[in-house]
């Protein structure tokens, strides 16, 4: 029978029943397939493979070595942003739509858009040969310059996925009450130290909440890595996807899909306890 | 005074490394096969060409990966919203017990990479004859948008005091017609916004669609696997492309931004 109690459970069905189908169930699923072998028993063969594979060991250390420049460099980036948009006088709107343009754009043609820049023949060649910097075209994006190109995947990275952090950390600053700083004006504090004693404690949680959101999100990192190099900078992403596609081998996918999951959870842990949020602080 | 002009500088300089790069390929989008392999290059729009755009939609499949994109997205659209206002109308206007639980299962959700959810459904779908299909595709990113499109109808119906929809009762309205003619078109916009938003998640989501289709790909996944082999001038036109549509949908969304990741974030 349909009556207010039961009501909400009725309207909670569906997207309960849903979300059990596509996203519980693949996700035992996928720690099923990664821990059997071809005949179906239990083995940790798929990992084994993974580990042996020559391109592991640099998938690994790209992707963490990308989530520790990227990541900081994002928050650095974002509450600047953030800050530099309390002082405007005028025009906010407009910055904050032009600065969350790529929120909207897909890692793939961020990927596509910084290599119309770095190409061999490209715009920043262009300009380093203006300033006389390079003589000619030449190539950076190539396997012969590693750190070129992983420097061109952390620029193109900060490029597309600083937006999400820096509408995360406006949305919360727009919780802090104006009194608070107003009254440390008064009593003589400056505009540094309202900011580190003021406005910094008081955003702890939505700083908490865009670094786990983006460190997760930057250990998915995947077409921008493939677009700028191919398989030249290999990363966890990529290989779980040329596993499937290329090898057509799902359980060595579903290891690195695994292999990924515990990292990104790993992190979170970290961040939950490093950043603890007190009862209070939470606005 | 000074520093006035310093924090505006400082904005026209973000400002600038945000739209320099969108500029930069647009005018390669718009220029001639000559002009993209030219060196040094020019920063100034000097023979515009729809030369690159027109060879980009004369490639076979594009048109079709393109149209798959669109239905893929536009059915993530409706699953989501289908299966996320209800799920938030009932969070905003109901206390029952297991709420809680409910909420910490959306947000959890979100602490999960698309690659463990896409690789198990690939042997499922393979099972159920559904693979390669743009509803196969429109699934998994369905659970991408779906607790978003939860939260953020939870905040909207939050927003819309209950008050109204008590005051359509006692003048005899069911809860059905309320819902309808009160509560419906106050949150129209925003619920609009929301499709928009998973409308977007879908049209840019490259990992899920390249390892779920096969012949029917969608826009993503079919530059992904064109990266290797397509020239230059085929990969900017497709870039660019790719980015046309997120622009309209920041500047439709922009005044909902902020209300949706306030909530969403928490």
């Amino acid at each position: 029978m349909i009556n207010e109690r039961t009501l909400p459970y009725l309207l909670l069905a569906p997207s309960i029943a849903f979300l059990l189908v596509f996203f519980a169930w693949p996700l035992v699923e996928a720690f099923v397939v990664a821990l059997t072998d071809a005949s179906g028993a239990w083995s940790i063969d798929n990992f084994e493979t993974m580990a042996a594979d020559i391109y592991f060991q640099d998938a690994l250390v790209n992707t963490l070595l990308l989530v520790i420049v990227v990541v900081p460099l994002q928050l650095a980036l974002a509450l600047a942003m953030a800050v530099l948009l309390r002082q405007l006088d005028a025009g906010r709107d407009l910055y904050l739509y032009v600065w969350t343009i790529p929120l909207g754009i897909s890692d793939l043609a961020a990927g596509i858009v910084w290599l119309v820049l770095l190409s061999e023949r490209g715009y920043i060649n262009t300009v380093l040969a203006g300033l006389g910097l390079i003589e000619g075209p030449e190539l950076w994006l190539s396997y012969e310059s590693p750190w070129a190109l992983f420097v061109a995947v952390v620029i193109a990275e900060i490029w597309r996925a600083t937006a999400i952090v820096l509408v995360i950390l406006v949305a919360g600053m727009q919780l802090i009450p104006k009194e608070y700083d107003e009254a440390a004006e008064v009593f003589g504090a400056g505009r540094w130290q309202r900011f580190i004693k003021i406005t910094l404690p008081m955003m702890k949680p939505s700083i908490q909440t865009a670094l786990i959101l983006r460190t997760i999100l930057a250990f998915e990192v995947f077409a921008v890595v493939v677009a700028l190099g191919g398989r030249d900078l290999p990363v966890l992403v990529s290989e779980a996807y040329f596993w499937q596609f290329e090898y057509q081998d799902s359980g060595v996918a579903s290891a690195y899909a695994v292999l990924i999951l515990a990292i990104s959870m790993l992190a979170t842990f970290i961040y939950l306890r490093v950043l603890r949020v007190r009862e209070e602080q939470l606005a | 005074m000074r520093t006035r002009w310093l924090w505006v500088a400082l904005a026209l300089l973000l400002s600038f490394w945000v739209l320099f790069p969108i500029y930069v390929i647009a005018l390669s989008a718009f220029s001639n096969r000559a002009e993209i392999s030219a060196w040094p290059k020019s920063f100034l729009p000097e023979h515009f060409s729809l030369e690159t755009i027109a060879f980009f939609f004369g490639v076979e499949g594009v048109w079709k990966a393109t149209l798959n994109s669109v239905i893929v997205a536009v059915m993530t659209m409706v699953f989501s919203i289908g299966l996320g206002a209800p799920a938030g109308y009932a969070l905003a206007r109901f206390g029952f017990s297991g709420k809680d639980a409910y909420r910490l299962l959306i947000l959890l959700t979100r602490a999960f990479p698309i690659a463990i959810l896409a690789l198990p459904l690939t042997i499922r779908f393979i099972e159920l004859g559904i693979y390669d299909t743009p509803l196969a595709v429109a699934l998994v990113h369905t659970a991408l948008a779906l607790p978003f499109a939860i939260l953020v109808s939870y905040s909207l119906f939050l927003g819309i005091p209950r008050e109204f929809e008590e005051a359509a009762w006692t003048l005899g309205c069911t809860r059905i017609q309320a819902f309808r003619k009160v509560v419906l078109p106050l949150a129209l916009p925003g619920m609009a916004a929301t499709a928009i938003f998973a409308f977007v998640i879908s049209w840019n989501e490259v990992f899920a669609a390249a390892v779920l289709t096969l012949q029917n790909r969608t826009l993503t996944a079919y530059l992904l696997t064109r990266l290797v082999e397509a020239p230059l001038y085929f990969q900017f036109a497709g870039g660019f492309f790719l980015i046309v549509p997120s622009l309209i949908f920041i500047f439709a969304v922009r005044k909902y931004l902020f209300s949706m990741w306030g909530i969403a974030s928490r």
